[in-house]
């Protein structure tokens, strides 16, 4: 998504690639032992990737726990309907929520691609909280690359990229590229 | 700036129909939450402004208002200062004085929303105006088709027969034009006297008076509402050689097959245009059509209050860039 963008940018700026495909993979596989070993047992534990650049992540992640222990569920949330700059961007069509299962009681992970300002996870916390009570949410991200605007820390974090607040971040299962 | 008003389908066009369908996927998914409310218009007012009588759009669109957490006020023309000799104009700059964001308009006079978009800094949507429009019925009826068929991709080739009173009905104009222009094709069974005269050319695909003739094959049967005052002006003869000619009767029922859609945007005349139960229809999306219509109408607030998507390029660019960043 993020990636598709880059060519739009007027100025010439380079490309770097900051994670390759295998890093990625294993910053996954990472980062599934760390949940594993987090939550002995994985005891109502449940996997809720943001729309829509935590999805693939949030899929991932959940396909890696359900390898190294057993599957756990794993759903999305759609929070633009949540944000506190509404009317500054459009809502994604494809991205409507699908959560299967029961909020109340469990241990959500949620998940994002890239850790920014915190303003999407926050929105994503609302979000969740209407479909129930969970015991505790953690939130795992493949990239922080700092600049936060709210007290929001990851609990799984792939890579810690720092970054300026002119580059912009990409991150897919083909890698992370800083731009 | 004028804030941006739906006046028709056609302030939409295909590309919008489909943006607003694919937005009230959002809504229906709100609305099947226990707790059917999101933040998302907090702090916006809606004014409802009803100058003829309704039940179901005026109630639909104060839940959608709801549901997106906006402030929602109601004008009932008669308990008003109209009764004193307010002008329409008046009433409307004293209530847009009040801080409101978005008219919801129904008139009997075609045009009227249009007349008030142009006095307001406020959005103005359309509730249906005279024999006009009513641009949220059509998009609450092109999604009832999209969901109950599966169509996500589009209505391309399928069939829609809309029978019954074309040419006073707002309903049937908005709808045809969106389903239309969705790909849908739509014939159009009437009688002679209940056709507007531009029918044949721009209106519909095909025009018949026999509605046994276009049964077969059908993906959707739209019944329109027959309203009893056409008997007093003589456009049809009587109600139950109206029933017989055009009503979809048991004996039509059986020959429908099971799959086509059965619709209908209310109040129905039992008896009348629909002389079976439709809860024994196994294609009747009628309820449907009535819950659709909230999520549709909360998409339609959305995107004219909410969402700078349609307006602000500049923003969506900004959503793909910070998409993978924030």
């Amino acid at each position: 998504m993020a990636a598709d963008n880059v060519g739009g940018t007027q100025r010439s700026v380079s490309t770097k690639q900051v994670l390759g495909p295998d890093d990625v993979r294993r910053a996954i596989t990472r980062m599934a032992h760390e949940i594993i070993e987090r939550n002995r047992g994985l005891d109502g534990v449940a996997i809720i990737g943001i729309q829509q650049g935590g999805v693939w992540l949030a899929d991932l992640l959940g396909a890696e726990i359900a390898r190294i222990e057993h599957a756990v569920p794993v759903g999305s949330v759609d929070a633009s309907l949540y944000r506190d700059d509404i009317g500054l961007r459009p809502v994604a069509p494809s991205a409507v929520s699908d959560l299967r299962f029961d909020v109340d009681g469990s241990t959500i992970v949620l998940v994002d691609d890239v850790l920014y300002t915190g303003r999407t996870v926050r929105a994503a916390l609302d979000a969740v909280a209407d479909y129930g009570r969970p015991r505790a949410v953690q939130l795992a991200v493949l990239v922080d690359r700092g600049h936060r605007e709210l007290p929001i820390r990851p609990d799984f974090v792939g890579k810690n990229l720092p970054t300026s607040t002119e580059e912009e971040v990409a991150a897919t299962v083909d890698g992370v590229t800083i731009t | 700036m004028t804030a941006r008003s739906l006046l028709t389908v056609d302030d939409l066009g295909a590309d919008g129909i489909v943006r607003i369908l694919d937005l009230a996927d959002h809504m229906a998914e709100v609305n099947r939450r226990p707790n059917p409310k999101v933040p998302a218009l907090r702090g916006k007012t809606v004014c409802s402004v009803f100058f003829e009588d309704s039940t179901r759009t005026r109630l639909s669109f104060e839940t959608a208002a709801k549901r997106l957490s906006a402030d929602t006020m109601t004008f009932a023309a008669s308990q008003s200062s109209l009764n004193k000799g307010e002008s329409l104009r008046d009433t409307i700059e004293t209530i847009a004085a009040m801080g409101v964001d978005a008219f919801v308009v129904r008139h009997k006079s075609s045009g009227a929303p249009g007349l008030i978009a142009g006095w307001t800094q406020a959005s103005v949507i359309n509730a249906g105006d005279g024999w006009h429009a009513h641009p949220t019925q059509a998009l609450l009826d092109t999604y009832t088709v999209r969901t109950s068929l599966g169509r996500t991709g589009g209505l391309d080739g399928l069939r829609m027969a809309i029978v019954g009173d074309v040419k006073h009905s707002r309903v049937a104009r908005s709808t045809i034009a969106a389903m239309r222009m969705l790909g849908v094709h739509v014939t159009v069974v009437a009688p002679r006297t209940l056709l507007p005269p531009d029918v044949g050319d721009t209106f519909a695909d095909a025009v018949t008076d026999r509605l046994d003739d276009v049964l077969d094959g059908l993906d959707v049967l739209y019944l329109l509402r027959m309203q009893h005052e056409r008997m007093s002006e003589a456009l049809v003869p009587n109600l139950r050689e109206y029933t017989a000619r055009f009503g979809l009767t048991p004996e039509r029922a059986g020959r429908l097959p099971s799959q086509t859609l059965v619709m209908h945007p209310g109040p129905m005349n039992r008896g009348v245009e629909i002389a079976v139960d439709p809860a024994e229809l196994p294609g009747a999306v009628i309820t449907q059509q009535v819950t659709n219509g909230i999520a549709v109408r909360m998409a339609v607030l959305f995107d004219l209050l909410g969402s700078g998507g349609a307006t602000l390029p500049a923003a969506a660019e900004e959503l793909v860039s910070e998409g993978a960043a924030s």
